[in-house]
């Protein structure tokens, strides 16, 4: 009995080494695991922002007066808008038809007269709605300005302002609500999803390409060592990217880390045992790296990106899309990116998605199991 | 030439469509993507969880809790009545935003103050605490008119009339569809090009295709034509199932999308030419696809505006062609733009298709093996 | 134990599916192997030699029946059996960007081979195989044939009670097919290894102990390879005819109706007849005057082909070739030029120094073992390759550079199948006609031709992928001859082709010739370079030989071998570069 167990570790070491040898003479795997990762984030990390500034915004007074001006005057002082002003509503209108500017301001030639006689003097705002997340942020930014505006003109007026409800708002976690704070530690995960999937779909697709399983097979070799053998070189070449993300996040993007790095690491090492092992069944079905890195980038890529909630929210997607989200294993990585370096150490976060990542590498692996023989059919 | 032309067009064709599995490859996963895409990739908030904190027992309160439990846009899924419970709901994520409303509210809000209000948000998605924060200061503020207009109370000295044009809702589905058609269209065609004459590399068919009379051009031009027509077919086929199954309207003149589109495929042909002639096996077709694609499709203003972006990397997107036709596609659909407003789109793309199928032939002649 | 059978297997049957086809590899398969000695498993492609091999591995699983090996039942406990194998897959698995000593040591860590006795293994194996200076090379580097000894190494890492090897000598040089041969057979000898091997190379089953012939998944016969060749006792002659040109002869003797087959040997022609008896020579086109026959022994090849002929039941057609160029014999102008060609490859000369000519009407052959350059020289001449030096021309231009017209003169039929595979036959055939420009009534007649011509008609709606491995290569040709290109270039047309279908293609280049069309083949099987006029031999990029096939054979004709083949010529040829070099062989 021992001396099958001694056959056994001599084979997973004979494995590793192997695997470990290909690693380093290989430069693609290398590249996989370190370069795209970099690559990706640096250019998802930039062009990927939802902080909308100086929105241009044409603003038309069509009498000027103190009043009117000190309405100009919150849009010039924000950091939100570059406004324009415009002698004309026609020639506003034609502007934001022109994709010139997003929105427009409309203070009427009566605005001073009704503000100061009835108090119901209208402004105008158009916006273009075309994209509809940026209008909305724009509107919000709109009425932000609006209420400072309302102060400045009640103090002007030498009274208080005093409004029925007199909203406070604490944003927790992100106070300046940056957008790169949580798309950045989202794209780490999906990220790894494609990397740690790229990775092993390819080499054992590639030893089926070169002929070089039949003479593995024909080894005494049992089908888990053989498995593990592969797993294990590629899991520390992939916690290595992930490490090199998470660094770049903190340091490249300036992104918080609350959590601590310990949790990070554990959870993290299961995400990556769950991507591979996503990788090692593409391939496994699969038999050609071609066809492997093609199943890859689709079924990781594509949901890792929409479905995660990493961009998108999920509970905003109807009943059934929610319902699919549920099987995307970044899914629950985001979630746990998300709280660790936001929020920090939420255990009931981190375990429930934690859990339902080991759930999904324990059937990865008994599919695996089930599906991985030592058999050429 | 021309019967050349033909010739090695219907073969790409037959080649293409004949096999179950690329005639798969392109109906099926364009199909499935616009799904997903037109319905997960959503900014709308809905139903966000929310838990509410009142201290205040009075009717105003209620009143105010009611308008929040009126709205489509959050869900009230708690109701607390201890301070630490806020910390436990936002933290595990169970509550996006917790509402708390002071003990003296009713009373302070009767006598003509002001009431104290709390929102607590989530920030850790910024765009979604930032649309629920929107969408509770419109709550707010709807509250705080009708309340002064009952009371007699003087309101707000002017009002703020906000419009959007073209998108009266701002459903971001009116945003997003459109934009699919572009991307779809670009991954169909970059696939038919991108990897064709590896394939032929790969299956040898290449070197005999070479020794036959055929000019490279005319391989090039032969090989153009099957991107083109299935890249307009599939642009077509999303077109009409984004106005007949999404309901995005179209208000432009067909004429001026069909124009934007053709010059987009000119675009993407020579793209997908330029790697195919670079790559020798389909592999490295393939990464080469991928290569372009993912940059493109972020630097395109797809899914978040290009002029959020630093302006080093707004200065790449010059180059890219998916961030005119994205433009052209929302200017038809949404704007109803025409021609005319659209030249200043045209010509970057017509140029990039220019320069890039002249250098898929110049490729092409110094690879040839 | 030494009395249990190396391998035995009752009623074993093994069917693959793919899509609706079903394809029945191996059916009812009794047989059992002696141990301690070589079985020979020889059958055409498709004849389920491989997998007869993965399933005595266990790689495959059996559909019916029972499959022992080493008295060890294969479906219950195939990891048993893996440890008491070898198995040399047909493309050993060997990682190129491993070298030498570690696909060693993995394949012991493995196979558990104690680290104690590894140093004592390696050394043994290293002596066998010859490859100790090249221990810490990349085995990605090594040539062909020592990545096949290495294999072999790897496989007998732990020694290894029965060896599977599958095709071990495809594509290898002459050369290295004779050493590991004879690796083979000192393992039998001093080992007592038992040995399943499959060959294409028929002359090889005459080294076997035992054959067991299989085609298309059945069982033909099993024995010792005397016993297939002995009922063919005086069936078997050579005709000579020094004035007749010999692939002329041989046009003539296949024509006859009592010929079972007539191949080129050396200057002569072998005839195999259907009965006893030489042919009637009288029957003869051209009349009898000046052939001589004598009778001469079977070989395995013979029984090997009356065999496959009795079982294909359609005999082979032998078409005219219409479109007529004048009859014309070889002679005349050089249509192809090469002087001194050369290419690189980053510091690796590919092709070195190249210098030939073809004559019209010739055919004429390059030769030489995977890796020697033919291949690339071949495809600088049709255009498909810049050269790095020299000068090229094929009727009078530079392919590479020449109008695209210039291309309408030859023909290109390249080493594998390399038509659309989805498309179906009639589709290929319509689309060559117009990419070689033809137009109208002409396109129509040759598409016609070439379905009538080559036996296509029943398969023109088949997508040419799914053919059987020999329509391909006639749908291949077709193609090629659309257009009547007045050259041919053919890059290995005969490998991975059964010895049937290489006797039909070789009928049709013959008639080719013939009419005048000039064609210019690459080959390593060394006995079809008798069918050429001349020839150059090829070895790492340079030419060690020219000439016509006698006079290469004539310079290695000695007292030892008074009547040497192609195969000799070469591996002296080959010794006498390693000699010049200062290397031993």
């Amino acid at each position: 009995m021992s001396a099958r167990r001694g056959g056994a570790s001599m084979r997973l070491r004979g494995m590793v080494r192997k695997e470990s040898l290909q690693i380093l003479r290989d430069p693609s795997s290398i590249a996989i695991a370190f370069v795209m990762p970099v690559l990706l984030l640096l250019l998802f990390g930039y062009g990927v922002s939802l902080d909308a500034q100086h929105i241009p915004l044409a603003v038309v007074i069509e009498r000027p007066d103190a009043n009117s001006a000190g309405f100009a005057a919150v849009f010039e002082q924000s950091e939100y808008f570059s406004p324009r002003r415009l002698a004309s509503i026609q020639e506003a209108e034609q502007a934001l038809r022109e994709r010139q500017v997003d929105g427009l301001v409309w203070l009427r030639g009566d605005f001073s007269r009704r503000l100061l006689a009835a108090g119901d003097a209208p402004v105008g705002v158009i916006l273009n709605g075309v994209d509809a997340n940026q209008a909305r942020i724009a509107q919000g930014y709109i009425q932000g300005a609006w209420q400072r505006w309302l102060q400045a003109y009640a103090a002007l007026q030498g009274r208080e302002l005093t409004l029925p409800v007199a909203m406070e708002q604490r944003v927790w976690f992100n106070p300046a609500l940056r957008s790169r704070n949580f798309l950045v530690p989202g794209l780490v995960a999906v990220i790894m999803t494609l990397i740690g999937a790229l990775l092993t779909a390819l080499v054992v697709a590639r030893e089926w390409e070169r002929g070089t399983m039949e003479a593995l097979m024909v080894t005494p070799i049992r089908i888990g060592e053989l498995l593990l053998g592969k797993l294990l070189p590629y899991f520390v070449l992939g916690m290595g990217g992930m490490l090199l993300s998470v660094a770049m996040a903190r340091w490249q993007f300036g992104v918080p880390l609350n959590g601590s790095f310990w949790l990070l690491l554990l959870t993290s090492a299961l995400f990556m045992l769950v991507a591979l092992g996503m990788g090692l069944l593409i391939s496994t079905v699969a038999r050609n790296q071609f066809v492997a890195g093609q199943i890859a980038i689709l079924v990781t890529f594509l949901p890792a990106f929409i479905l995660s909630g990493f961009i998108f929210d999920i509970g905003s997607m109807p009943a059934p899309v929610q319902f699919i989200t549920h099987v995307v294993p970044a899914r629950y990585f985001v979630a746990i990116l998300q709280t660790l370096f936001l929020a920090g150490d939420v255990w009931p976060v981190v375990l429930g998605n934690a859990a339902a990542l080991l759930l999904m590498m324990l059937i990865f692996f008994a599919v695996l199991g089930r599906k991985a023989r030592k058999s050429l059919e | 030439m021309l019967r050349h032309i033909l010739a090695l067009a219907l073969k790409e064709l037959l080649a293409l469509l004949r096999d179950k599995r690329s005639r798969f490859v392109l109906i099926g996963p364009p199909i499935a993507q616009l799904l997903v895409f037109g319905f997960a990739a959503t900014f709308d908030l809905q139903n966000a969880p929310m838990a509410i904190y009142n201290q205040d027992q009075g009717a105003a309160a209620r009143e105010l809790i009611a308008r929040f439990e009126g709205s489509r846009n959050f869900e009230v899924v708690a109701r607390i009545d201890r301070d630490d419970e806020i910390a436990a709901l936002v933290d595990e994520r169970r509550a996006l935003l917790v509402l708390r409303i002071g003990p003296r509210f009713s009373e302070e809000i009767l006598r003509g103050g002001s009431g104290p209000v709390q929102v607590i948000l989530d920030g850790r998605n910024s765009n979604t605490a930032m649309l629920a924060l929107n969408y509770t200061r419109s709550i707010v503020t709807d509250f705080n008119e009708a309340w002064a207009a009952r009371r007699g109370q003087p309101g707000s000295p002017a009002r703020l009339e906000i419009r959007p044009w073209y998108n009266a809702n701002l459903e971001s589905r009116w945003f997003v569809v459109p934009g699919i058609v572009g991307l779809l269209t670009l991954v169909v065609t970059l696939i038919v090009t991108a990897l064709s004459v590896a394939r032929e590399r790969e299956a040898g068919t290449f070197d005999q295709l070479l020794v036959t009379p055929l000019r490279p051009v005319e391989i090039l031009i032969g090989k153009s034509i099957p991107g083109l027509l299935i890249g307009l077919l599939q642009g077509s086929l999303i077109v009409a199932i984004a106005v007949h199954g999404f309901g995005i309207p179209l208000r432009g003149s067909v004429g001026a999308l069909y124009l934007g589109m053709a010059l987009f495929l000119l675009s993407a042909v020579g793209v997908g030419l330029m790697i195919s002639s670079l790559a020798v096996t389909q592999q490295q077709g393939l990464l080469g696809a991928f290569l372009f694609m993912v940059p493109a499709v972020i630097l395109s203003g797809f899914a978040t505006p290009i002029a959020n972006m630093p302006q080093a990397v707004q200065a790449i997107t010059y180059i890219n062609p998916l961030r005119y036709f994205l433009i052209v596609l929302r200017g038809v659909f949404l704007q109803g733009d025409s021609c005319a407003l659209l030249m200043d789109q045209y010509w970057p793309m017509a140029l990039i298709g220019l320069v890039s199928l002249i250098l898929a032939g110049w490729l092409f002649r110094h690879r040839m093996y | 134990m030494v009395t249990a059978a190396a391998l035995a297997c009752r009623r074993l049957c093994k069917a693959f599916t793919s899509g609706n086809r079903v394809t029945q590899a191996l059916d009812d398969i009794d047989l059992t192997v002696a141990p301690g000695r070589i079985a020979g498993l020889i059958g055409p492609d498709g004849a389920g030699k491989t997998t007869l091999m993965r399933l005595a591995a266990g790689l495959l699983r059996a559909d019916a029946g029972e499959l022992r090996v080493l008295d060890l039942d294969v479906s219950r406990e195939p990891l048993a059996v893996q440890s008491a194998i070898g198995y040399m897959p047909q493309r050993f698995g060997l990682y190129e960007d491993l070298s030498v000593q570690e696909n060693l040591d993995l394949y012991a860590d493995l196979q558990g081979v104690p680290v104690a006795e590894r140093g004592e293994r390696y050394a043994e194996l290293m002596r066998l195989v010859g490859l100790a200076r090249f221990a810490a090379r990349l085995a990605g580097r090594l040539s062909g044939g020592m990545k096949q000894k290495l294999g072999l190494a790897c496989t007998l890492v732990r020694p290894p009670r029965l060896l599977l090897l599958d095709e071990p000598t495809v594509g290898v040089d002459p050369v290295s097919r004779r050493e590991l041969w004879a690796i083979v057979q000192r393992l039998v000898r001093e080992q007592g290894v038992s040995v399943l091997l499959s060959t294409a190379y028929l002359d090889e089953a005459e080294r076997c102990d035992e054959v067991i012939l299989l085609h298309q998944g059945r069982l033909l016969g099993q024995g010792t390879p005397a016993s297939f060749s002995e009922p063919l006792a005086g069936r078997c002659h050579l005709a000579n005819a020094p004035a007749i040109p010999k692939r002329r002869l041989q046009m003539r003797l296949a024509a006859l109706p009592a010929v079972a087959d007539a191949i080129i040997q050396g200057e002569r022609v072998r005839v195999v007849t259907h009965a006893a008896g030489p042919p009637d020579l009288s029957e003869l086109d051209a009349g009898p005057a000046g052939v001589e026959i004598r009778p001469v022994a079977p070989n395995f090849e013979d029984a090997f082909i009356t065999r496959l002929q009795a079982e294909r039941a359609e005999a082979t057609p032998n078409p005219p070739l219409p479109g007529a160029h004048a009859m014309a014999g070889p002679g005349g102008a050089a249509v192809i030029r090469v002087d001194r060609l050369e290419r690189r490859f980053g510091a690796f000369y590919a092709v070195r120094d190249v210098s030939f000519e073809v004559r019209r009407g010739e055919i004429f052959g390059l030769l030489g073992a995977n890796g020697a350059g033919k291949s690339t020289t071949f495809r600088m001449l049709c255009g498909l390759l810049p050269a790095s030096g020299g000068r090229l021309e094929v009727a009078g231009h530079d392919l590479r550079r020449a109008a695209a017209q210039a291309r309408g003169r030859i023909g290109y039929m390249a080493q594998r199948f390399s038509l659309y595979a989805n498309l179906t036959v009639a589709q290929n055939l319509r689309f060559f006609a117009s990419a070689y420009g033809l137009v109208q009534r002409r396109r129509q007649e040759r598409i016609r031709w070439a379905l009538d011509g080559f036996d296509l008609e029943r398969y023109a709606d088949m997508a040419s992928g799914d053919l059987p491995l020999g329509y391909k290569q006639r749908l291949a040709m077709a193609a090629a001859l659309m257009h009547e290109p007045d050259i041919l270039f053919l890059d290995e047309p005969t490998s991975g082709v059964d010895p049937l279908a290489r006797r039909e293609f070789w009928h049709r280049i013959n008639r080719l010739a013939e009419q005048g069309v000039t064609v210019l083949v690459t080959t390593h099987f060394m006995d079809e370079a008798n069918y050429c006029d001349r020839l150059v031999i090829m070895a790492d990029g340079e030419v060690l030989a020219q000439g016509t096939p006698a006079e290469t054979k004539a310079r290695f004709r000695d007292a030892e071998r008074p009547d040497p083949t192609m195969e000799d010529a070469f591996i002296a040829l080959i010794e006498q570069r390693a000699q010049a070099a200062g290397e031993p062989p």
